[in-house]
């Protein structure tokens, strides 16, 4: 069933006057959120820039209950929520994990892989922003290769994680990979999760105009060219059945996939990057693909 | 007895102030050009472009100037301009 934009209801879950910079993707995304699942839902935080976007003590910008939690620990908290609603019998009421990529691929891998592998009732989104914005566009285990931070000041030199599939190895009813390019897209998918019991992930790529060096009017324009050059594939993996959705349905055959350099100009961080470079990425991307071919086939 | 504090926040609108300060640009949607399609509201990060029945205003005391709505439109009905 496609969602209509008129469909969407008007109430807005994160209120305007936030701290999160112009043009930001994670506001956007947790806007999104609010759309999809309504207020039925408990939201849990870790360490990331959505801690800052809430805004100051006593006043925050999230109209949804919130536990703002330490890096390491917000699949074990939203663990320990789930367990608390079953326990006290709570129906309809969703655990959601809102955490950056800083705390979903590397320090909160252990508490997420633990909560996935138990398969707790949670909905895990990691919005992805590729570095740690929030503490001065450090580089993570999601930062591309040839990607400037200011820890890799030539560039990173090893690829991105691929999170998802890990995520997928764990054998849990949903995971999917989404985009702020294609926000129905990714409302589609938080409603369809949600109809699952158990653990349930999504990764959404979240471009970010202050640490990828880009005009912030572009977040969107950014966060399509990834699916478009083929850098970021949408899918879905219900149950174990593997399913590529939205645009990246027709990419799998590389004539139609925009080159990668598209992406690549228009954002600073990769300004320095050699021929070489680009050449290691479309091998990336073009591996990327082979896999997917692989598990399609 | 001492006032016990609570380490629970409150929503409000505005929770930094009312951000439209922070602008550099400026949309302004062209009434003529504009088909109503809802894109720029669905995009805009701030929810500050505000949805009436059938149509849409910029909430100009928190829009950020991001310039996205303008970006995005496909009428190119939201013109950016120097704020003032």
């Amino acid at each position: 069933m496609t969602i209509t934009i008129k469909s969407l209801s008007r109430e807005e879950y994160l209120l305007p006057g936030n701290a999160s910079c112009p043009g930001c993707p994670a506001s956007l995304g947790l806007r999104l959120l609010g759309k999809a699942l309504g207020k039925n839902m408990i939201l849990v935080v870790p360490a990331s820039c959505t801690s800052i976007i809430q805004g100051p003590y006593p006043k925050t910008s999230i109209k949804l209950p919130l536990i703002n939690v330490i890096f390491a620990s917000s699949a074990a908290t939203a663990s320990g929520i789930a367990a608390a609603l079953e326990i006290l019998g709570k129906k309809g009421v969703h655990v959601v994990c809102w955490s950056g990529d800083g705390g979903t691929v590397d320090i909160g891998l252990q508490a997420l892989s633990g909560a996935a592998e138990r398969g707790d009732n949670i909905l895990y989104i990691c919005y992805d922003n590729e570095a740690y914005m929030n503490t001065g566009i450090q580089r993570s285990g999601s930062t591309p290769y040839g990607a400037w931070t200011t820890t890799t000041v030539l560039g990173k030199r090893r690829h991105k994680k691929n999170l998802p599939m890990m995520m997928v190895v764990h054998d849990v009813p949903y995971v999917a990979t989404a985009s702020i390019g294609y926000p129905l897209d990714f409302i589609e998918k938080i409603r369809k999760a949600a109809r699952y019991k158990g653990f349930k992930y999504i990764h959404l790529l979240a471009p970010c105009p202050v640490g990828w060096r880009f005009p912030p009017s572009k977040t969107i324009e950014i966060g399509r060219l990834a699916v478009l050059t083929g850098m970021w594939p949408l899918y879905e993996v219900e149950r174990g059945k593997f399913r590529l959705t939205g645009v990246s349905r027709s990419l799998l055959d590389k004539s139609k996939r925009s080159p990668i350099v598209e992406y690549i100009k228009i954002q600073g961080r990769f300004s320095h990057i050699s021929e070489e470079e680009i050449r290691i990425l479309e091998e990336y991307v073009d591996k990327l693909w082979e896999d997917i071919r692989k598990i399609i086939s | 007895m001492r006032e016990k504090i609570v380490p629970i926040s409150t929503p409000a609108k505005g929770a930094v102030g009312k951000t439209g300060f922070w602008r550099t640009f400026k949309p302004i949607i062209d009434r003529e050009k504009c088909i109503k399609c809802l894109l720029c509201w669905l995009y805009c990060p701030e929810g500050a472009i505000l949805r009436t029945d059938d149509d849409i205003t910029i909430d100009y005391d928190y829009c950020k100037g991001c310039g996205i709505c303008a970006n995005e439109c496909p009428r190119k009905a939201i013109e950016i301009v120097l704020e003032r």
